[in-house]
């Protein structure tokens, strides 16, 4: 099935009526059913390239959220007013971190030379985090060994928050980092990502948030010189979950894998908004997001947006998002965009689809000896594991597989 | 011996105008090692005895009974009647996204089982059975029924009943859709599985090509809803040269 037919299935949205009417006297008076055209009923031109999108640090340079702005539509954004509009206490949080040789974990001042370096905010929430925050929070990589390091964030309270975080991987250094984020959260936050030349980091941010958290996150990534970055994300607790990761393939042969796991249930929104950016020649890069919706209202967006700029001569790219749809009541957003400013490219291609687990499937299975309980199980370990196997850490691994089956038992005991 | 048991089946569906009756008081007695072919004309509800053997919920049984070897199989969950030893070898197999070939045996293996296989055996089980039914070894790691053709799933439909061993097996339309060749392997597969393990066969088909390969013992006509007629491999034939039109009572028209 086609995104878009799974699309016209779920319940349509409100789209606002055109916010520049016709004047009524350019039209022939009393001709019946006479209107201006709606221009696709959006009232509005989008920005024509994704590079040009307005970006500040600073939140009164943004309009209000009216939840009809691009970045916005898809959101529930009446849910986190407090994030958008309120005022955001930006002091520092309790962490836990596995200690490790070669990374550094710190709280450093806003005047941090790195502060900025990767991406600016492209919405309001994240210019309010960027406004408020006392310290960030730095991880810095280096030493030329692999290495593993998680980083805990469960204290951080029903309050709304704005927090920065800086991971910076210095050139030739290895590492994995691993994001974990449970308890309570009203976060709007901030991650940049920064590789020197020849890096190899793999970034996880897991939100494995309790059920009434929100957390709005924008990770800016700045990849040099043939360096590797494999981020992951990784969304099965919280209200509404929203990591956009954007990243800049910003020397010549960088390579970035992107992956994405989420696993939405009855009322829970899960959103990611995807930008590649190749600005330099021979970059590669490779999204994959994958998805499984249950329940009542359960609701997930992905945006993938790839620009190939006019510098990025011989890239190679592809961007795929796939949603498996086990229950009624679901709604499944899938989006890709590409760009393309030069003509001299290896590849660049893109792909979604959207299917269902029926009532078909689960009687072709239990016809031939599987409970229906396992045979729910199948299909979504089967659908999420090409994910779960290419993140590289096994310990990692074998925990996500036990938090998928959790997801599907706390389902069935819906 | 296993015998498969169906007294006085009457069937119905819920469709957009209302409950429509569908078989009206099957009965027929299988027993292990026989091959029954059931033949009838389209509509005449050949699918939904098929079906509801298997425990589709679609099919609503109004009255009546199925026993497998004097055990009421109406009772039990579908994958209940599986692991009993039914097996439906369906006419239109449905995709399974994200599962794999290999996966899906295993897991339908050990659910039927009640243990995984030993892993050794197995593995040269699988293989053996796809390679008689001339399926190439891509197959095992493709996810079930996806992109295959209308041929591919027939075979994979077969490769299942040789790897399940079910008590008794139905066979819905497996003929549908299959040129000469893919019928021979299919067939093949369906006679190398009842010698191997004795199987009971219940063969629902339209035409009596397939009746070339697979020799039945007994033959049923299949109109509105009941077996009309009843005979041995003659009775195939028969409806080769005349067809269905004798059995075919007149309706009003107009």
């Amino acid at each position: 099935m086609s995104a878009a037919s799974a699309l016209s299935k779920s319940a349509p949205t409100t789209v606002p009526e055109s916010s520049t009417p016709a004047p009524e006297s350019v039209l022939p008076a009393g001709q019946h059913g006479i209107k201006k055209h709606s221009d696709g009923r959006f009232g509005y031109v989008p920005v024509q390239t994704r590079s040009d999108r307005f970006k500040s640090v600073k939140v009164a340079d943004f309009e209000t959220v009216t939840g009809r702005e691009a970045v916005w539509k898809h959101s529930p954004v009446a849910k986190f007013t407090d994030l958008t509009a309120g005022s955001l206490d930006g002091s520092r949080y309790q962490i836990e971190s596995t200690p490790s040789a070669d990374v550094s974990v710190e709280w450093v001042p806003r005047t941090d030379d790195r502060i900025g370096t990767a991406g600016l905010p492209e919405d309001r929430a994240a210019a309010n985090a960027w406004g408020v925050f006392d310290d960030a929070l730095a991880i810095t990589v280096s030493g030329e060994e692999a290495k593993e390091i998680t980083v805990t964030r469960s204290g951080l309270g029903t309050s709304a928050r704005g927090a920065h975080t800086i991971i910076e991987a210095k050139p030739f250094s290895q590492a994995t980092v691993i994001l974990a984020n449970t308890g309570d959260a009203r976060l709007s936050e901030n991650v940049e990502i920064i590789l020197g030349e020849s890096a190899n980091l793999t970034v996880v941010s897991l939100q494995e948030w309790n059920d009434s958290a929100v957390h709005l996150a924008n990770h800016f990534a700045s990849i040099g010189r043939d360096a590797r970055l494999k981020h992951v994300v990784v969304s099965l607790g919280g209200s509404i979950v929203r990591v956009n990761p954007s990243v800049r393939l910003a020397g010549p042969g960088s390579d970035a894998l992107l992956l994405g796991l989420y696993f939405a249930d009855a009322g829970q929104h899960l959103e990611q908004q995807v930008y590649v950016f190749h600005d330099a020649p021979k970059s590669r890069s490779r999204v994959n997001y994958k998805g499984a919706l249950q329940g009542q209202d359960a609701r997930t967006v992905w945006i993938g947006d790839v620009l190939i700029g006019n510098k990025a001569a011989g890239t190679d790219s592809y961007e795929q998002n796939r949603n498996l749809v086990l229950s009624e009541g679901t709604r499944a957003d899938s989006i890709p965009n590409l760009e393309i400013e030069t003509g001299d490219i290896v590849g660049a291609g893109h792909a979604s689809a959207t299917g269902r687990f029926d009532d078909e499937q689960l009687f072709y299975l239990q016809s031939r000896g599987i409970s229906e309980a396992e045979a729910r199980r199948l299909v979504v370990r089967g659908f999420l594991t090409e994910v779960v196997q290419q993140i590289g850490s096994p310990e990692l691994e074998a925990r996500l597989q036990l938090a998928i089956e959790a997801e599907l038992i706390g389902t069935d005991d819906k | 011996m296993s015998v498969l048991e169906i007294i006085d089946l009457h069937v119905s569906v819920e469709t957009d105008q209302g409950t429509k009756q569908i078989l009206r008081g099957v009965n027929l007695t299988i027993n292990e090692g026989e091959i029954h072919a059931i033949m009838g004309p389209n509509g005449s509800g050949k699918s939904t005895l098929a079906y509801t053997i298997a425990g589709h919920p679609k099919y609503h049984v109004e009255s009546g009974s199925i026993l497998l070897d004097g055990v009421e199989v109406l009772k039990m969950t579908v994958d209940a009647r599986a692991r009993a030893g039914l097996f439906l070898a369906m006419q239109y197999p449905v995709e399974i996204p994200g599962v794999t070939v290999t996966n899906f045996l295993r897991t339908a293996k050990t659910a039927i089982e009640g243990e995984a296989p030993p892993i050794r055996t197995w593995i040269k089980d699988v293989r053996q059975a796809m390679t008689s039914l001339r399926m190439d070894k891509a197959f095992a790691e493709r996810n079930v029924n996806e992109g295959f053709s209308g041929g591919e799933k027939k075979r994979n439909e077969i490769l299942q009943l040789e790897l399940l061993k079910p008590k008794f097996a139905v066979l819905d339309e497996t003929d549908s859709g299959l040129d000469v060749d893919a019928l021979k392997i299919v067939s093949e597969g369906v006679n190398r599985a009842k010698v191997n393990t004795g199987l009971g066969l219940l063969l629902i088909t339209h035409y009596t090509r397939i009746l070339r390969y697979i020799h039945p013992d007994f033959v049923h006509v299949f109109v509105n809803g009941r077996i009309a007629e009843q005979g041995g491999p003659e009775l195939a034939d028969r409806l080769e040269d005349e067809g269905y039109d004798r059995f075919l009572v007149p309706s009003n028209v107009g």
